[in-house]
């Protein structure tokens, strides 16, 4: 089920963070990625937060199936880290993105969360190949100090178990 | 183009310490190489944990001919082509999965799960000598199917050396895998990644146990792991992946020292262990470890436990298309595509009877070692990519492999041992197995630097 507003509670005031809220957060994300402003996106997330990209539609868990990527938050940083490596050959040229976010919906809201579903596409250049990746993506956002947070961060990719060049660009 | 009549020109671009571009260049040569390696060496197509009963089958290829490997009515292990005698459409379009016949969709021709022909619409006006009990109304069986401790290994070759004689030593690194299971016995689990690139396929083989590069080409991961506080929230994923990137930075010093490198006959390698942290690999003081080693000695008793874990190999390199590496359960699977195009489908094992977080533990590590969004691997891609990139010019004519060739020595079980990790001996003696299986030739480094 899926809801137009979500009421969070702060402290003793019911904050109310409604789907363009949620589509303007994500949008916002989606532009600092194509930017390529990853410290600025990694502080989007939680100190405790997950990113994820599984390898099989469907997928139940992180820890007994292989994904794409699946970082706790340390292994978050060291990826963002890594991007501003100048010694990252496989981003040596760097590539281009251009991503849509699109169909955001609120799938399930509670005290201080809330659980958003949205598609994107995105395209991705690099020495002259584009690669297109597509699929659906689930944001946990809480709010910690009246501010939208990823606390997890879930992109079904509709192609997450083909054969693949190498993924090195943050979906 | 190459053909029959230039076995001597083949043997003229494998030379003492070097090779020639084209090797890894020429789409003639790759094609030759399907031929005459991948259609007659013993090939790694699968594990029989994939196909555990009746009717369990799995699809895969042999270079790019589509195979199924399937547990017959009878329990055995069939390898077919998956080809419909009929008008040569595969057969069978799922990866995987269990059922009773193969049944072609465009006519309906319906096969046993050993591959003889069990039904056809329509039988009548078919020519006189039409037999549906003949081979050529069956999905072929490959020629010569042999399972070694569960792996299941297939030639296309009618005939040649055996499974046995063609693994020979290497046979210990399979075990290693599977005596490390407290219950004795291993599963394919977790799933598969798979990944390419635009490069040849022996690139990957020889990055497999090359341990001068990650140094190199490593060094964004290596420096972002090292940089990496330990105070940060981790579930203990990202953990055991910054401690592998750390272990990537160990220095030559290190390497030259610390860590071996053996070869065997037809193309076959391992490289010794390399990791000093505690808490990363097979270590005695990691509880989830000690927990695996009480019930490993549960079931195989002290002595034999001791002996299982003093084997200490990283990559294991089953020439032409397997890799392998115990201490987290690894398997990689080579696929060449074209002469700079190469899928590569890895997987994790699962040790029965070992603690559920040890598969964990294998899970987190194969992201780390073998995801397509590894902060590693895709370092590793990019060079295969820039080799290919680089050898499309004919610039540098022979590319050298002649690290340590100097200094290449015998060892035990008819092996031989480069100085140190460092040394590229099994580069050579890959090379020596391919000149072997191109030309019929079967030299031996021994005998070229002897020649040398």
């Amino acid at each position: 089920m899926s809801a137009d507003v979500a009421h969070a509670v702060i402290g003793n005031d019911a904050v109310r963070i409604d789907r363009e809220a949620c589509e303007a957060f994500l949008l916002h994300e989606a532009r600092l990625l194509d930017e390529a402003k990853f410290d600025d996106w990694l502080a989007l997330f939680t100190l405790d937060a997950q990113y994820w990209v599984p390898s099989q539609p469907d997928q139940q868990s992180p820890h007994d199936t292989v994904s794409l990527m699946y970082d706790d938050r340390r292994l978050l940083e060291t990826r963002v880290r890594r991007l501003a490596s100048p010694r990252i050959y496989s981003q040596e040229p760097r590539s281009r993105t251009s991503r849509i976010v699109a169909n955001v919906t609120i799938e399930e809201s509670g005290p201080a969360f809330v659980a958003t579903r949205s598609k994107f596409m995105m395209i991705e250049f690099r020495r002259g190949e584009q690669r297109l990746f597509g699929g659906t993506c689930f944001h946990r956002l809480v709010l910690q100090d009246g501010t939208l947070r990823i606390r997890l961060k879930r992109i079904n990719l509709v192609n997450c178990d083909a054969p693949l060049d190498g993924l090195v660009v943050p979906f | 183009m190459m053909d029959q009549r230039s076995i001597a020109t083949l043997g003229h671009l494998v030379q003492p310490a070097r090779v020639h571009r084209s090797l890894y260049a020429d789409p003639a040569i790759f094609e030759l190489e399907l031929e005459r390696i991948f259609g007659a060496a013993w090939v790694y197509v699968g594990h029989e944990s994939q196909v555990k009963n009746i009717g369990d089958f799995f699809c895969t290829q042999i270079a790019r001919k589509p195979i199924v490997v399937v547990r017959d009515a009878t329990g055995e292990l069939q390898v077919l082509r998956n080809q419909c005698a009929h008008r040569g459409s595969m057969v069978v379009a799922s990866d995987q999965g269990h059922t009773d016949e193969f049944q072609c969709c465009y006519h309906g021709w319906t096969y046993h799960l050993d591959g003889r022909l069990k039904a056809i619409p329509l039988q009548n006006g078919y020519p006189q000598d039409f037999n549906p009990k003949s081979d050529k109304t069956a999905m072929l069986r490959l020629p010569r199917v042999t399972s070694y401790r569960g792996f299941i290994f297939v030639s296309q070759a009618a005939d040649g050396p055996s499974l046995a004689e063609s693994l020979n030593h290497m046979t210990t690194s399979i075990d290693d895998m599977v005596d490390r299971a407290p219950d004795g016995e291993i599963e394919i689990a977790g799933g598969v990644f798979k990944h390419t690139y635009n490069g040849n396929w022996k690139l990957y083989l020889e990055n497999l146990c090359d341990a001068a590069h990650p140094w190199f080409t490593h060094r964004s991961s290596i420096d972002a792991a090292q940089q990496q506080k330990d105070d940060v929230m981790s579930d203990g994923s990202g953990e055991i992946a910054i401690r592998q990137m750390r272990q990537n930075g160990a220095p030559y010093s290190f390497w030259e020292s610390q860590v071996g490198i053996w070869t065997y006959p037809n193309g076959h390698s391992y490289l010794g262990d390399y990791h000093d942290d505690a808490n990363l690999v097979a270590a005695m003081n990691d509880p989830v470890f000690r927990d695996y080693i009480a019930a490993l000695e549960a079931k195989q008793g002290k002595e034999k436990t001791k002996k299982i874990l003093e084997v200490r190999r990283w990559n294991s390199n089953v020439y032409p298309n397997l890799s392998f590496m115990s201490q987290f359960g690894q398997l990689r699977v080579i696929h060449p595509v074209a002469v700079s195009r190469t899928e590569v489908h890895t997987y994790c094992f699962k040790l029965r009877g070992a603690p559920e977080q040890m598969f964990r533990n294998a899970i987190s590590f194969a992201n780390i070692v073998n995801g397509t969004g590894s902060l590693v691997l895709t370092d590793d891609l990019e060079i295969y990519n820039r080799i290919a990139l680089g050898l499309s010019s004919e610039g540098a004519e022979w590319l050298e492999i002649g690290r340590g060739y100097q200094s290449d020595g015998p060892a035990e079980h008819g092996g031989r041992k480069g100085k140190n990790s460092t040394s590229e001996i099994y580069i050579r003696n890959m090379f020596d197995a391919w000149l072997g299986y191109m030309t019929g030739a079967h030299a031996t480094s021994a005998a070229r630097e002897a020649v040398a």
